[in-house]
């Protein structure tokens, strides 16, 4: 059965936050969705799992990488139609300040999207929203509904 | 206890040991650890990442194929996050093959850009390589690829940059 009919619907809307609990990446990440209103945060929560480096010790950056690429996708499930999950065509990381072993957070903004192709804009935070850890923006094919 | 662990081997940053018997890299100075024994990279050990036996300056890694790493549950095919950690993590690699001396150790990823080719295969293993094609006295130019069975029809392919001898805050901070 197709992953996001499996998604509940609440005020029209997928119900994203059960998302995490139906892709298995997303699960062994531990990725979790949080909405309030129209705000979509996406939440990493700290594990030893996701160190890079362990004398730091500091986030892999990986898993920062897969976190921006994550909330780019939830922002665009929740803001277009899609019949199946928006695949990336290509993302660019950059990577401002080191990940401590503490929860991280992301947001996305779909910057434009056409029928097929979206370029989103996602920023990760950990302490303090205004001094982000990392940003990316990526262009993503959409399979809409 | 993880597998991987077995076989995967620690990225130490004074340097990437292989599983080749003829990398006659010295042993890494314990005297500076703080754990015990070799530094490890607790992410790539969980993902599953095993280096490969490779020549000259290029730093190769597999991923092998594992369902709880699968993105979307109706291609079974490996989440882009996991290309994502392979890439950055074979192009830190790459960067410790560099001849680095120690006050440049210390590498940071700056920017990471990975290119989606077309999408792997369900059970396919993943394989990435990368090297440095250039360097300066503070930034490394990395270029990766992915692939699943053929490496000249890549998965996908990555350049980054990265910064030597970074100065990263202290463990308190």
């Amino acid at each position: 059965m197709e992953i996001l009919k499996q998604l509940q619907k609440i005020d029209g809307k997928p119900d994203l936050e059960s998302l995490p609990d139906l892709l298995p990446y997303a699960r062994f990440m531990g990725f979790e969705v949080d909405i309030k209103g129209n705000e979509v945060t996406a939440r990493m929560p700290y594990k030893r799992d996701l160190i890079g480096n362990a004398r730091l010790p500091a986030l892999h950056g990986g898993t920062i990488g897969a976190l921006l690429e994550w909330t780019a996708v939830v922002q665009l499930l929740f803001d277009t139609e899609c019949a199946r999950l928006p695949k990336t065509i290509g993302i660019t990381v950059n990577y401002l300040r080191s990940g401590r072993p503490v929860d991280t957070f992301a947001r996305a903004l779909v910057s434009k999207h056409g029928r097929r192709v979206a370029n989103v804009q996602v920023f990760a935070w950990q302490d303090d929203r205004d001094r982000p850890i990392a940003s990316a923006n990526g262009n993503f094919l959409l399979q809409p509904a | 206890m993880n597998p991987a662990k077995n076989r995967a081997l620690a990225l130490h940053e004074d340097g990437v040991r292989l599983e080749s018997p003829l990398v006659n890299e010295p042993p890494p100075d314990d005297s500076t650890d703080e754990g015990p024994g070799l530094v490890e990279t607790p992410h790539a050990l969980a993902v599953g990442m095993v280096f490969l036996e490779s020549d000259g300056d290029e730093a190769i890694l597999r991923v092998p194929y594992r369902k709880d790493l699968v993105g979307d549950p109706d291609t079974g095919v490996l989440h882009g996050g996991v290309i994502t950690a392979a890439l950055d993590h074979v192009c830190g690699a790459a960067c410790k093959k560099l001849d680095l001396p120690p006050e440049q150790s210390q590498i940071a990823t700056l920017d990471l850009r990975i290119d989606y080719m077309r999408s792997a295969v369900a059970g396919r293993d993943l394989t990435v390589a990368a090297r440095c094609t250039r360097q300066t006295r503070t930034i490394a130019f990395m270029r990766g690829v992915a692939w699943d069975d053929d490496r000249n029809d890549p998965v996908a392919t990555c350049t980054g940059t990265f910064m030597l001898g970074s100065t990263l805050p202290p463990k308190d901070a």
